[in-house]
């Protein structure tokens, strides 16, 4: 018992220092954020934490008199360490909203102690088509990948591609890329001629690549994990596969706005499709990259960061709605139809599905004016449903 | 057909020059040093950070690695691991796993989770015809300097008189001390020049692996597949060991890559079926 109320103290005293308020911990609403913050992941963890903080500081922390606190957690990118911190911050830390989830397996982790908990677990990153059937507690502000993917198979088949090769990391979101761009290229007169799947921690790109190269195909269509696109991007330029007349085409995970400039001119010219782009030209967009640059040394904000922006968006307007109240059930309610103009665009949460509806963009890296590398938007496909889902 | 052995010899090569410092610590010197890594990790921050905050030269980066992870050998295993020759196996695993730990952390602390990336100089990139095939020319740059280093090796081990002085201590530290060895010294040379080629490994593999604070754990397990299928009496082994396993992983992932990623544990457990010392282990080596 002594060393639990030192425990509290402990974690008490962190947070009003951290937060520099003395406020009582009864009159503030916890939301708990799970994120990978070390691991291969972390630049996860980063962008979504930093995209949480910023809505706060820009919207005001403060609902019907209390104030919104975010406890953050590493769960360095591992499913039972996720489980466990999700307990804890439920069970100890009593939080009110669980938020966060780097990766498919993480989320998946949680969706049970959410369900028993009957706390809104706003899913900010992880984009397995299946998530949000995993718990009726969940929300989801990030994407799904057959969401994204449709775009971009679309395109390829509409612009001369008539063969295609697939490489995903295999894993549930990889799958879902990989099934969906053979759906969606097939039904409109393309043929994948190699599906690959690489392991999720593979040293070496280097013999899918070419066997990529093997089957001869127009264009290669591409799927890694947030944080992995450079290294492949390295190896498809060593490989040559450009000048074998390959193109590369990809969701936008592969030329991701964070890891985007170190790529180099091996990127120019990439055509993904995604929903988020750092470029996209709206003002409300503007205004959120410069704020997310200016607090955080220059570090520009991806998709993950949207995801954290748009989900701290959600918990603190469905909070408004509820007038402070903080039940489960009522705030996922609440949170259910919304619909708002994201730095991403428009965004909307399905009431059926509680997945996210969004504009998907087709997006071609270029040099701007700037000399940096932006993933500029050249198409768009308004209020995208998760095709998965809308498929049942 | 020729693509994937020639890519298969260019990542053995590089497995070598990573794990060959672990094979002379753990044949040679006995000790079981799991950190490895954490100096072929070193090896690739050095480079990266000089490249990219420096603007240094690739290839002048090189050297600076090897000599950078040298001297962090020679500084840890002047303070640490000196304390450590006598003890057992396991004191000697919880010591070097737990300095890992703590090497990942510093290097996460420090420069942050992500990946470290470099852009090579244009004459290492970019592919050349040779023999029908199309070879990768870092590939054939990291295939040269390896397979030079590997030599250079076997013939210090083998032809220089600090090459049997270590044998020599190696095979009774009491009897060569007496004769007027410095033993010391030369297990501190040996253990810098281990440490040191894992951080030129490191360097070089920067394009290939990448380089991140989990490195020593995520390549661990290759080290030490080498290690153990080559047996660890002399440099011969773990450079075919290394060799077999590059090109069985590149091969298996190109032709069965649905159990690519098993491929090797594979190879490791049909060759200590057959030589549970290691390809060329002997009966009599510690």
């Amino acid at each position: 018992m002594k060393r639990r109320t030192w425990h509290a103290a402990v974690v008490a005293v962190g947070l009003s220092v951290f937060l520099g308020s003395g406020a009582m911990a009864e009159e503030t609403i916890k939301v708990g954020l799970i994120l990978p913050m070390t691991g291969p992941s972390a630049s996860t963890g980063r962008q979504v934490e930093a995209g949480a903080r910023l809505y706060l500081d820009q919207h005001g922390d403060t609902v019907g008199g209390r104030k919104i606190e975010l406890v953050v957690r590493d769960d360095t990118g591992t499913a039972d360490v996720t489980k466990r911190v999700a307990q804890e911050l439920v069970v100890r830390d009593k939080v009110d909203v669980l938020a966060g989830f780097g990766l498919t397996p993480l989320a998946l982790a949680a969706a049970p102690i959410a369900t028993q908990a009957k706390k809104p677990m706003v899913v900010m990153a992880a984009a397995t088509s299946i998530i949000t059937e995993s718990s009726p507690f969940i929300v989801r502000t990030s994407f799904t990948l057959p969401q994204v993917t449709t775009g971009i198979a679309q395109w390829a088949a509409e612009n001369g591609i008539k063969k295609a090769a697939s490489l995903v990391t295999d894993y549930a979101p990889g799958i879902d890329a990989a099934k969906t761009f053979k759906e969606v290229f097939t039904k409109n007169g393309g043929e994948v001629v190699a599906e690959l799947a690489v392991p999720l921690k593979n040293p070496d790109f280097a013999p899918f690549l070419q066997r990529a190269a093997d089957a001869r195909p127009d264009a290669l269509f591409v799927f890694v994990p947030s944080g992995f696109g450079s290294v492949f991007m390295n190896q498809f330029k060593e490989r040559g596969l450009a000048q074998a007349g390959i193109r590369l085409i990809a969701t936008g995970d592969v030329t991701d706005d964070d890891l985007l400039n170190g790529m180099g001119d091996a990127a120019i010219g990439v055509v993904s499709s995604h929903h988020y782009s750092a470029a996209h030209p709206s003002p409300e967009n503007q205004a959120f990259v410069q704020a997310f640059e200016a607090a955080n040394g220059g570090m520009r904000p991806n998709f993950m960061a949207v995801g954290g922006y748009d989900g701290m968006h959600a918990i603190k307007v469905a909070l408004e709605k509820t007038g402070g109240a903080t039940d489960g059930k009522a705030l996922v309610e609440a949170m259910k139809g919304m619909a708002w103009e994201s730095p991403r665009g428009p965004v909307a949460i399905d009431p059926e599905t509680r997945d996210i509806v969004q504009t998907v963009y087709l997006r071609r890296v270029e040099r701007g004016a700037d000399g940096k590398l932006w993933n500029v938007e050249f198409a768009s496909m308004p209020a995208v449903k998760d095709p998965v889902k809308a498929a049942k | 057909m020729l693509t994937v052995l020639f890519d298969g010899i260019a990542y053995g090569m590089l497995l070598f020059i990573l794990s060959c410092g672990l094979a002379v610590t753990l044949g040679l010197m006995n000790f079981v040093n799991l950190a490895h890594g954490a100096f072929a990790m070193a090896g690739g921050y050095v480079t990266a950070v000089s490249m990219n905050r420096a603007g240094m030269p690739f290839l002048l980066c090189l050297p600076l690695a090897f000599l950078a992870a040298a001297a962090l050998g020679v500084v840890l295993e002047r303070t640490l691991y000196v304390r450590l020759y006598g003890k057992s196996h396991l004191d000697q695993v919880l010591f070097s796993i737990g300095l890992v730990f703590m090497a990942m952390s510093t290097v996460d602390y420090l420069f942050g989770a992500q990946q470290q990336l470099v852009e090579l100089p244009a004459f290492l990139t970019g592919q050349i015809q040779l023999l029908g095939a199309r070879l990768g020319i870092y590939r054939l740059f990291l295939i040269t300097v390896c397979a030079v280093i590997a030599l250079l090796l076997q013939l210090v081990l083998v032809r220089t008189r600090f090459g049997s002085q270590l044998r020599a201590s190696v095979d009774d530290a009491r009897v060569a001390r007496g004769l007027g060895m410095n033993v010391d010294r030369i297990f501190a040379l040996t253990f810098a020049a281990g440490s040191g080629l894992a951080g030129l490994g490191g360097a070089l593999g920067i394009q290939l692996l990448s380089v991140d604070p989990t490195f020593p754990v995520k390549y661990m397990i290759y080290f030490l597949i080498v290690v153990t299928v080559g047996g660890t009496t002399s440099m011969t082994g773990p450079f075919l060991a290394a060799l077999l396993i590059g090109v069985a992983d590149i091969a298996g992932k190109y032709y069965l890559p649905e159990l690519g990623a098993f491929m090797i544990y594979s190879v490791m457990v049909v060759v200590l079926i057959l030589k549970p010392k290691g390809l060329f282990g002997q009966a009599g080596a510690r």
